[in-house]
Order: C-alpha cells, then sequence, then structure tokens
C-alpha cells in the first residue's frame, strides 16, 4: 500500500510537471499579451512529433534539443503573422483564432504522421528501472523531473535576472509604459510567445517519451493547464508552478483511494479555490481580469 | 414592430425556417440537417443572450448542452417513454448545474471568466465519459429513442417522421426565441446592455451587477440545455463529445460568423457552421483543418459576422 502510494504520488508529480511546463507557457503569453492560446497543447503535439521525425538523424539527445526550439521558430512565426493583429481587441477573437489553429495543428500531425499511436524509443539506459523495489522509478522517469526542475529554474533565472526577463515582467504589469519607455513592444511580445512555445514543445517531446505519440496528446493536456494556472493565481508564475505541481499530485493519490474521479479531482479543487479565494492561491489582489 | 426593415427580417427568417424542409433537399441537405441547423441555432442564440447582450464570454457552454442532451436521453432510458418529461428533466438539470457554476464564477471577468467556463465545462465530460455504467461512457448513450407527443387533441408521431420532429424542434425554437426577445425587451435585459457597455456606472446607479450576470448565465445556460434536449432527442443518442471543449468553441464561432451584436445572427451562423461541416466532413477526412481554417479566417477578415457585414453595407 505504501508502495502504491508512492508509486502514485511520484507518477503525479510527472504529470504534474507536464501541467506546470505547459502552464508556464500559457502563463507568459496571456500575462503579456492577454491571449489564451487554446493552441498550446498543439504545438505541444508539434514538437512531439517534430521530435520523432528529427531522431534518426540526430539522435535522442539532439531531438530533445533541436525539436523545441524549431517548435519555437514556427510559434514566433504564428504570432508574426496571425496572432499580433488581434493585440488590444476582444479576447474573443483571439481565443477563437487559436481554437482555430488548435483544429489545424491536431489535423495536421494527423495527416502528416497518421492517426494510430506511435512508439518514442528512449535509450536503453534511460529505461531500465532504478531498482528493483521501486520498479516504477525509470531513469527517464527521473530524468524528466530533473530536466522540468532545470529549465524551470532557468526560466525563473531567465526573469529575473536579465533585460528581456526584466521587460517582460514590466510588460506584464504596465505595457503602455514599457513602450513609451523605448523598448519595442512588438519584439517583446513576440520573443515572449516564441518563449512560451518553446516550453510546450519541450513538454511535448518529453510526453512523447513517457506516453508515445498520438495527435491528440496535445488536447489532453491543455484543459488541466488552464485548471493549473487558476488554481496557482492569474498573473503569478510560481503561482502557477505551484497550481501545476499540485493538481497532478491531487489527481495522483486520487488514482490510490477514487480512481474513477482522477480527472475530475482536479476540477473539485478549482471550484474550491474559486469559492475560497477567487484570486487563486499566489494571485495578486485585484486581478480578475 | 414599426420600423419595415426589422419586420421583413422577421418574415425573411420564418418564410425561410418554416419552409427549410421543401427546399432543402434541392440543394443537397436533407431533413435532419434542416432539424439540426434549428437546434444548433437556438443554442448558439442562447449563448449568444450572454455573449452579445451581456457581454460576457462563455467558452463552456457544451456543457449544459450536453447535461440537457444526457438528461433527456436518460430519462428516457432510464425513467420513463415521455419525451416531454424527459425535456423537462433535461433542462432542469442543466440549469442547476448552471446555478452552481455561475455563483462560483461572476465575480470574475473577461478572459479569466472564459477560461474558468472552458475549464468547468470539463467536468461534466469527464462525468459522462467516466461513468460507463450510466452513461454508456465513450461510445455514449444509446437504446433509446424519442417517444411519440401526445398533445391531447392528437398525437404527433415525432418517433418516425423527421418532418414532424423537424416543426416540433421549430415550435420549441420559436417559443424560446420569443421568451429570449421578450427578456431582451424588458428592464432585465435593457439592465444587461448597460453592464456590458460600462459595468462601473451600472454599479454606481445601483444596479447588483453580480445578481444580473448569474441570472443572464442560467438562462444563457437554460436555453443551450433546451437545445441540448433537441439534439439528443433528433439523434436518438448523446455521447460525451456532445460536451467537449470543441463544441462550446464550435457555438462561439456561430455567434461570431452569423454576428453577435444581433438577435438572428448567430442562426445565421449555425446554419452556416452546420451545412458547410456536414458539406466538408462528407468530403474529405481532414475537415478538421478546413474548419480551423475557416475560424482563422472569419477571425481575421469577417469579425463582424456575415449580419455585421450586410448592416455596415446598408448603412453606408
Amino acid at each position: 500500500m505504501q508502495q502504491l502510494i508512492l508509486f502514485n504520488v511520484f507518477n503525479g508529480l510527472i504529470v504534474g510537471a507536464f501541467y506546470a511546463l505547459m502552464a508556464l507557457g500559457l502563463s507568459l503569453i496571456l500575462n503579456l499579451s492577454g491571449v489564451i492560446n487554446f493552441a498550446h497543447g498543439g504545438f505541444l503535439a508539434l514538437g512531439a512529433y517534430l521530435a520523432y521525425s528529427l531522431m534518426p538523424s540526430v539522435g535522442f539527445w539532439g531531438a530533445l534539443l533541436l525539436a523545441p526550439l524549431l517548435t519555437a521558430l514556427i510559434g514566433l512565426l504564428v504570432e508574426r503573422v496571425l496572432i499580433r493583429r488581434l493585440y488590444g481587441r476582444d479576447p474573443l477573437y483571439s481565443l477563437l483564432l487559436t481554437f482555430g489553429l488548435a483544429y489545424i495543428l491536431e489535423d495536421a500531425c494527423r495527416f502528416i504522421w497518421g492517426a494510430q499511436s506511435l512508439p518514442y524509443p528512449v535509450p536503453e539506459w534511460l529505461a531500465r528501472p532504478l531498482s528493483t523495489e521501486f520498479f516504477f522509478l525509470t531513469g527517464y522517469r527521473l530524468f524528466m523531473v530533473v530536466l522540468v526542475a532545470l529549465v524551470v529554474g532557468g526560466l525563473f533565472l531567465v526573469l529575473g535576472r536579465t533585460r528581456l526577463g526584466m521587460r517582460i515582467r514590466a510588460g506584464t504589469m504596465d505595457l503602455e509604459t514599457v513602450g513609451a519607455l523605448g523598448v519595442n513592444v512588438r519584439v517583446l511580445r513576440n520573443l515572449n510567445f516564441g518563449l512560451g512555445i518553446y516550453l510546450a514543445g519541450l513538454a511535448g517531446v518529453l510526453a512523447a517519451g513517457m506516453l508515445g505519440l498520438q495527435p491528440t496528446i496535445g488536447s489532453s493536456l491543455i484543459m488541466p493547464s488552464f485548471v493549473a494556472i487558476i488554481v496557482g493565481g492569474l498573473g503569478s508564475l510560481p503561482g502557477t508552478l505551484l497550481g501545476g505541481l499540485l493538481i497532478g499530485i491531487a489527481s495522483g493519490l486520487a488514482t490510490v483511494f477514487l480512481p474513477a474521479a482522477s480527472e475530475a479531482i482536479i476540477y473539485v479543487m478549482m471550484g474550491l479555490v474559486l469559492l475560497l479565494r477567487p484570486r487563486g492561491l499566489l494571485g495578486e489582489e485585484g486581478r480578475l481580469t | 414592430m414599426n420600423d419595415p426593415r426589422r419586420l421583413a427580417t422577421l418574415l425573411l427568417i420564418w418564410t425561410a425556417l418554416l419552409t427549410m424542409p421543401l427546399w432543402i433537399g434541392a440543394i443537397g441537405g436533407y431533413t435532419e440537417l434542416a432539424s439540426r441547423v434549428v437546434v444548433m441555432g437556438l443554442a448558439a442564440m442562447g449563448l449568444n443572450f450572454l455573449l452579445g447582450f451581456a457581454g460576457t464570454l462563455s467558452f463552456g457552454h457544451a456543457a449544459y448542452f450536453g447535461i440537457g442532451a444526457y438528461g433527456v436521453g436518460m430519462t428516457l432510458k432510464y425513467i420513463a417513454p415521455s419525451t416531454g418529461l424527459g425535456m423537462l428533466i433535461g433542462v432542469a438539470a442543466g440549469t442547476l448545474a448552471a446555478a452552481v457554476i455561475g455563483a462560483l464564477i461572476v465575480r470574475l471577468r473577461g478572459v479569466y471568466f472564459a477560461m474558468v467556463t472552458i475549464a468547468f465545462g470539463q467536468v461534466f465530460y469527464f462525468m459522462a465519459f467516466r461513468w460507463n455504467a450510466v452513461t454508456g461512457g465513450d461510445d455514449g448513450l444509446t437504446d433509446w429513442h424519442r417517444q411519440p407527443l401526445d398533445l391531447g387533441a392528437g398525437v404527433l408521431d415525432i418517433m418516425h417522421s423527421d418532418l414532424a420532429f423537424y416543426y416540433f424542434a421549430l415550435a420549441i425554437f420559436a417559443a424560446a426565441t420569443a421568451a429570449m426577445a421578450l427578456l431582451l425587451r424588458s428592464p432585465f435585459g435593457r439592465t444587461l446592455i448597460a453592464i456590458r457597455e460600462n459595468e462601473r456606472r451600472a454599479r454606481f446607479l445601483g444596479i447588483a451587477v453580480e445578481r444580473h450576470l448569474w441570472l443572464a448565465f442560467l438562462i444563457s445556460c437554460g436555453f443551450a440545455t433546451l437545445a441540448g434536449t433537441l439534439y439528443a432527442l433528433l439523434n436518438n443518442f448523446v455521447d460525451p463529445r456532445a460536451l467537449r471543449w470543441d463544441m462550446s468553441g464550435n457555438f462561439v464561432m456561430m455567434a461570431v460568423l452569423g454576428g453577435m451584436r444581433s438577435f438572428w445572427g448567430p442562426l445565421v451562423g449555425a446554419a452556416v457552421f452546420v451545412v458547410l461541416q456536414d458539406f466538408v466532413s462528407s468530403r474529405t477526412e481532414n475537415w478538421m483543418s478546413i474548419v480551423g481554417l475557416i475560424f482563422v479566417l472569419v477571425v481575421l477578415f469577417f469579425p463582424r459576422g456575415v449580419l455585421g457585414i450586410l448592416r455596415r453595407r446598408s448603412v453606408s
């Protein structure tokens, strides 16, 4: 029993790490540009499939490095051509546009790589369990958690210590003033969008190694990411991280005690948070718009 | 009704709706498709009650649509073979769910409101998906059938006649849209528009904004639920896709495509969307790309929708 709980908590932590990675990207874009990127799951799938196609020529590590970057590049382009036109307009329009993009991306993956699920091989030494007692703890799972931790740490470093990060944080508070101070807001939003999509692409590559590849891989991960943002608090990146990990572990625990509710529990958590603390766990006051 | 243009619009719409089964075959459709236009039109108009007139975007209306659908299906399957009772239970269940969720979210605004409605919509999807024993899970709720209606004076056999069902759905649609129009002309409806235009000012005038928005959400979801019951009866089948997020997105698209600032816009949008989807999905497997592309193009080039364009042209 103890092992079962431990197994599911660890599983929940991994799932939570995915949610957090997705949700951080969504949050970045939402905070600076006011766009809910519905296509985030589509970009995740795209990252995973790109890695699948790159792997034969550049290997596992090359794909892990290149696929998210390539996805981010496509993200930059999409922002430049489509999403940029909708800034400052009713959020309804960016929601609908990215919703359409989500359709297109999922369908494109199905068209190019097929609807059946594909295996995504990870190196032999990573796939092995670390010990016989904790059979579920494969090297790959541990590796994922460590990598996500490093990437999230890196993201907070970039935001906290670099000029770009400073501008993104400032723009989140008052974009107009940042623009008036001579920062090129268009470029800033573009780079910020690319950063968010990079995180989605990375989540996709990592998820592929654990779940295999399906065109719908993204749409199953995007909803919990919304919940992570709401639970953690709108406008707060640490909150988003916390929210992602919390709901991941909660659904892991629910798998032990009430398997049928493993999905529903995160929405119950969201309901409770909205009831008791509408701005979310770490959300700032007065940011309910 | 003193405005002749408005009268002409009404006349045009109702003539088209009343005669649709006669000519839809000629343009490659069929009676069930006509019924689907009416049902989706009601759902989109219900959504637009909130979106267009109270200025609040819900991206989770499929949940209530789906609860209505499951409500009627499960009543007919497990409780009693009565179409009327099923619809009553379906609408009651969906509206109750909307009352609870609405109370949790009325304090939120804008993007945040939209995001929370999206997320809450998924709860009901997972319930339908997971609760296999009752809902049939992923395979959907089958083995039930809509029943003939006993109207006292006679029996309307909507069970075997698609045409009878179309006119039944149209009658419900007529009653619902009449109620909607009355609500919008009432002081309550005017207050919603005031909140849409300037919430702060409305609040200063002493209007209980949250209570109005909660009620608007409830009414809007109620109409969507009613449409959901008709949807289930039309197909004699419900599956979890009826309440998934892509269905919510389709409703919003219908409202925008037709023109969300006009009363009949969403109906026009629903007609275009339903017919187009039917046409595209019968010709290519990649209908998702086409529908997605339409979303992108409409947002970029026709954000005011069909009626918005017509209106602007006639003004200039």
